[in-house]
């Protein structure tokens, strides 16, 4: 589905090579969170300087991290495992290449691909869904991967 | 929240399908009210001190379904200084005015921080950002005069290297073809851009001071000095706006012209006697909650700057014409009722103020297809992602008057911030 979206923006392909370019030259991806090991948790609360409340369930475990902008920032990370969930929800937008980490490209992707991306985006792969939606004071948006979701999660828990 | 266009109008010519036309019924987003409200349909009031005259068309960038206006811009206290800007995008989910450097030929100062370093602002939209100085300018709209109101000038070649923090929010749209307008007018409920969470941390990701062009840091801002919804700078008239656009017929027009405003129930023509419910919002975030298909949407909004009305419903078929990605193309127009809630702190509509309304999705394909050079469309709609929105874009307000009261200003309906319609 995206990858049919991603030709048709009014951005040439063109611009769409050189934003990446330009994106790999500025960030330097940090740790990782979105599909990057459990402990990676840890090293956003410093980079946020956020505080946290940590949220035990079977399996798994969330992360709510409360950033100086009072943005709620939840991380759902699999006990031994990765962190297969994030999710967003304030006044301002975190660092989305620190939350999303490898995956932050593909938001960048989506972005140039949605029509009207200025208040939305959505992709939806098989393996990764990234939903984004609000608008100035007020922005919201989720990103999981779907295949490293513990089974009996339901994506619709994923806040 | 602003909505970029769809395609260049070129792009549709290319793809003129033969003008298949289906009948699109006669709901094309009307401003007939289910409901008892006996607010005006879309009459729109005639030159005066306080209304700028507004038009959808395709704008710089061929946009469709975008609103546009024009407004002066000068160095503070300067006559000569000055300059007129058009094709200026109005939104009513942001707050402030920003202008693209590009088209910008006046001198204005850039505002300086308590370091006396220069203000730079990373704007962040859903998913992109726009980055450039904070500079002061006298803003006109109409006859209204926002003094030493502080504006943003997006792609600045002085301030040519985003920090990389900024980069990291989105994509950038610092060109007139990316913004899709010379500018954008801000007129959301919230006074300021960014509030409390700019003013208290630093890392909010929204303001920098720069020591020089290429080293900026993020800084924490006062509200007093961040971007601010130009109309609450006005001398007069600026409690809030009456948005103002004819109906349009269900398959569409080439352009639409409206009027934008100022002030309610401060002119003898922006009197609110008459209208309909009031509809509070929440404050800071603007939501309020839809009922539609038997669901709570509540972190809904109306907003001048989506190009659709944005929605789930998986009975509605996506379009996958290159044509009309992102828009729904369903088989045939379908009609919907639904009840605009004010906000009132619950997950339901019991007990809020409400209003009944109807709209009507059409193929977006059909649409861009049956007439190249038709930019207003009544019933253009597509998939909103997170399933807890409902965005009221542009065709809601054709063929109404919506009043837009402002935080913390009083109108003799009630204080802001307030929908009615």
């Amino acid at each position: 589905m995206l990858s049919t979206r991603a030709g048709l923006n009014r951005r040439s392909a063109a611009a769409l090579a050189l934003g990446a370019a330009a994106f790999l030259l500025r960030v330097t991806p940090a740790e990782a969170a979105l599909g990057a090991p459990y402990a990676s948790i840890a090293s956003d609360q410093t980079t946020f300087g956020a505080s946290i409340k940590a949220t035990p369930h079977d399996g798994y475990s969330v992360h709510e991290l409360t950033l100086p902008s009072g943005t709620l920032v939840r991380e759902y990370g699999a006990v031994n495992g990765t962190v297969f969930a994030v999710a967003w929800n304030g006044p301002a937008k975190p660092n989305l290449s620190q939350l999303l980490g490898r995956y932050f490209s593909d938001f960048l992707t989506a972005a140039k691909a949605t029509p009207g991306g200025r208040n939305h985006l959505t992709l939806a792969r098989s393996d990764l869904v990234i939903e984004a939606g609000g608008h100035m004071r007020a922005f919201f948006g989720r990103a999981y991967l779907a295949a490293a979701i513990p089974a009996g999660v339901s994506s619709d828990a994923l806040r | 929240m602003r909505c970029a266009s769809v395609l260049p109008m070129r792009a549709k010519r290319m793809l003129l399908i033969a003008a298949l036309v289906v009948g699109l019924g006669a709901c094309g987003g009307k401003g007939t009210l289910a409901s008892s409200g006996s607010s005006s349909g879309g009459n729109v009031t005639g030159s005066a001190a306080n209304v700028a005259t507004t038009v959808v068309n395709a704008g710089p960038s061929g946009d469709v379904n975008t609103l546009f206006t024009s407004v002066t811009i000068c160095a503070p206290g300067s006559t000569s200084n000055c300059q007129t800007i058009d094709n200026i995008e109005i939104d009513t989910g942001s707050s402030g005015l920003r202008i693209l450097a590009s088209v910008l030929t006046a001198n204005l100062p850039i505002q300086t921080d308590s370091n006396g370093d220069s203000i730079a602002e990373c704007t962040q939209f859903v998913s992109s950002y726009s980055w450039g100085p904070v500079a002061l300018a006298d803003v006109t709209i109409a006859s209204e005069t926002a003094a030493s109101l502080p504006v943003q000038v997006i792609g600045d070649a002085n301030f040519s290297t985003v920090p990389a923090a900024c980069a990291s929010t989105g994509t950038e749209e610092d060109t007139v073809q990316a913004f899709g307008a010379n500018g954008i007018l801000g007129i959301a409920t919230e006074a300021q851009d960014c509030g409390a969470a700019c003013a208290t941390s630093s890392t909010s990701g929204f303001y920098y001071g720069c020591s020089s062009a290429t080293n900026c840091l993020e800084i924490a801002l006062g509200t007093a000095s961040q971007l601010q919804n130009p109309v609450t700078y006005f001398a007069t008239d600026n409690n809030g706006v009456i948005i103002e656009l004819p109906s349009v017929a269900a398959t569409g027009a080439e352009s639409l012209t409206g009027a934008l405003v100022f002030g309610i129930d401060t002119e003898s023509n922006n009197a609110s006697s008459g209208t309909a419910t009031i509809l509070p919002v929440q404050v800071g975030t603007g939501y309020l909650t839809v009922s539609l298909n038997g669901t709570f949407y509540d972190q809904s909004f109306l907003d001048t700057g989506s190009n659709g009305y944005y929605f789930t419903d998986a009975s509605l078929t996506e379009c996958t014409d290159t044509n009309a990605m992102g828009f729904y193309c369903p088989t045939s127009t379908t009609n919907f009722s639904a009840i605009v809630c004010g906000y009132d702190g619950s997950d339901s509509c019991t007990g809020a103020a409400h209003e009944s309304i109807s709209f009507s999705i059409g193929n977006a394909d059909t649409l861009f297809s049956g007439n190249a050079a038709y930019t207003v469309f009544p019933s253009l709609g597509g998939s909103f992602p997170t399933g807890t929105t409902v965005d009221l874009g542009l065709p809601f307000f054709f063929g109404r008057n919506v009043y837009e009261a402002f935080e913390n200003k009083s109108t003799s309906k009630g204080s802001g911030p307030y929908y009615a319609f």
